[in-house]
């Protein structure tokens, strides 16, 4: 997976605000991820150790909301989760949904001192 | 004393930003371009190789190929007729990103090609989440994958504007539930238009082919 690339962005996105704020240290960032995206959070946290090294950021916690996964059937409009391999509408059986949420992957807000 | 800043802002921008910025860049040359996504061993080389005599005419090609090593496949694309064939090397990244495309594009003269065809690197779970500015993401799936790959990957599935389904030579020997796996791709993508074909045969290519042709003149 691509939890490298994605735990950088993080670093860049909250390091980029923190300056805007004119912080001197950032303690906590609290991140929206979907169900969907397949991301591992003990991966990201494990590469934010070694990258937030030596940056205001070090040593910053991560708190994750996970947003689970909502599907929406495009025939009856019922609104239901998706069961592993059953992505057919429990209410009429059709196939062909819109993803409601689960596809989620922001930074939501950065604590600084 | 501590204090909240509000940041809300989605964790691949840069890449979603230069995303674009590749995208106006193909525009302003009317290079129309395609994002060509699969597992390993799919046949998105083959698909090139079968894809490019027939647009030869037509067409000039660039074609850019990801790979973690070797120039195997810029190679094999050159062969069979590219304008030009660029390799990126990913240094072991699972899948290319903008800045990648971006560097890609930098070795190509954009107003000596009609079309890009970009390879991406064999995943099926990666590259589906890198926007890299293409006009169209296509997914070749092949038979003997299996026909459970919409319900285990269904981030890929649900993000492309075209399937083709390559190997359908392979059928008559491979247990592949053609309705099983069309209900997945339905259900994750409605409508979504798709070529059953055979690179090894040549049947289904046509098809293939003037889609592709249609996308370059519009």
């Amino acid at each position: 997976m691509h939890e490298l690339p994605v735990t950088q962005s993080i670093l860049d996105i909250a390091l980029k605000h923190a300056q805007k704020a004119d912080a001197k240290r950032i303690t906590d960032l609290h991140i929206v991820m979907g169900e969907l995206t397949k991301l591992v959070d003990e991966s990201i946290q494990f590469y934010w150790d070694i990258i937030a090294k030596d940056t205001i950021a070090e040593g910053a916690k991560l708190h994750f909301r996970i947003v689970p996964a909502e599907f929406q059937c495009m025939a009856c409009f019922e609104k239901y989760k998706p069961d592993g391999e059953e992505f057919s509408c429990p209410n009429c059986g059709a196939v062909g949904v819109k993803i409601v949420a689960g596809e989620e992957f922001s930074l939501e807000a950065i604590d600084v001192e | 004393m501590t204090q909240r800043i509000p940041v809300v802002e989605r964790i691949l921008s840069a890449n979603d930003k230069l995303a674009e910025e590749n995208k106006s860049r193909l525009d302003a040359a009317n290079v129309f371009a395609i994002n060509l996504m699969a597992s390993p061993g799919a046949g998105k080389t083959s698909l090139i190789e079968q894809t490019l005599p027939r647009l030869a005419e037509k067409l000039r090609v660039a074609v850019v190929d990801g790979d973690i090593a070797t120039s195997i496949d810029a190679d094999r694309a050159a062969v069979a007729g590219a304008a030009v064939a660029v390799q990126i090397n990913t240094g072991g990244e699972c899948h290319l990103d903008a800045v990648m495309l971006q560097q890609a594009l930098g070795q190509i003269d954009l107003t000596t090609v009609d079309m890009l065809l970009v390879e991406n690197v064999g995943n099926l779970v990666c590259p589906a989440s890198f926007a890299l500015g293409t006009h169209k993401s296509v997914l070749v799936a092949s038979i003997p994958e299996g026909d459970d790959k919409p319900y285990k990957y269904p981030g890929m599935y649900r993000g492309v504007d075209g399937l083709v389904i390559n190997k359908i030579d392979l059928l008559p020997y491979i247990d592949f539930k053609m309705d099983y796996f069309q209900k997945g791709v339905e259900a994750l993508n409605p409508g979504l238009i798709t070529f059953p074909l055979s690179c090894r045969t040549g049947e289904g290519l046509d098809a293939w082919v003037e889609w592709l042709l249609n996308g370059a003149r519009t």
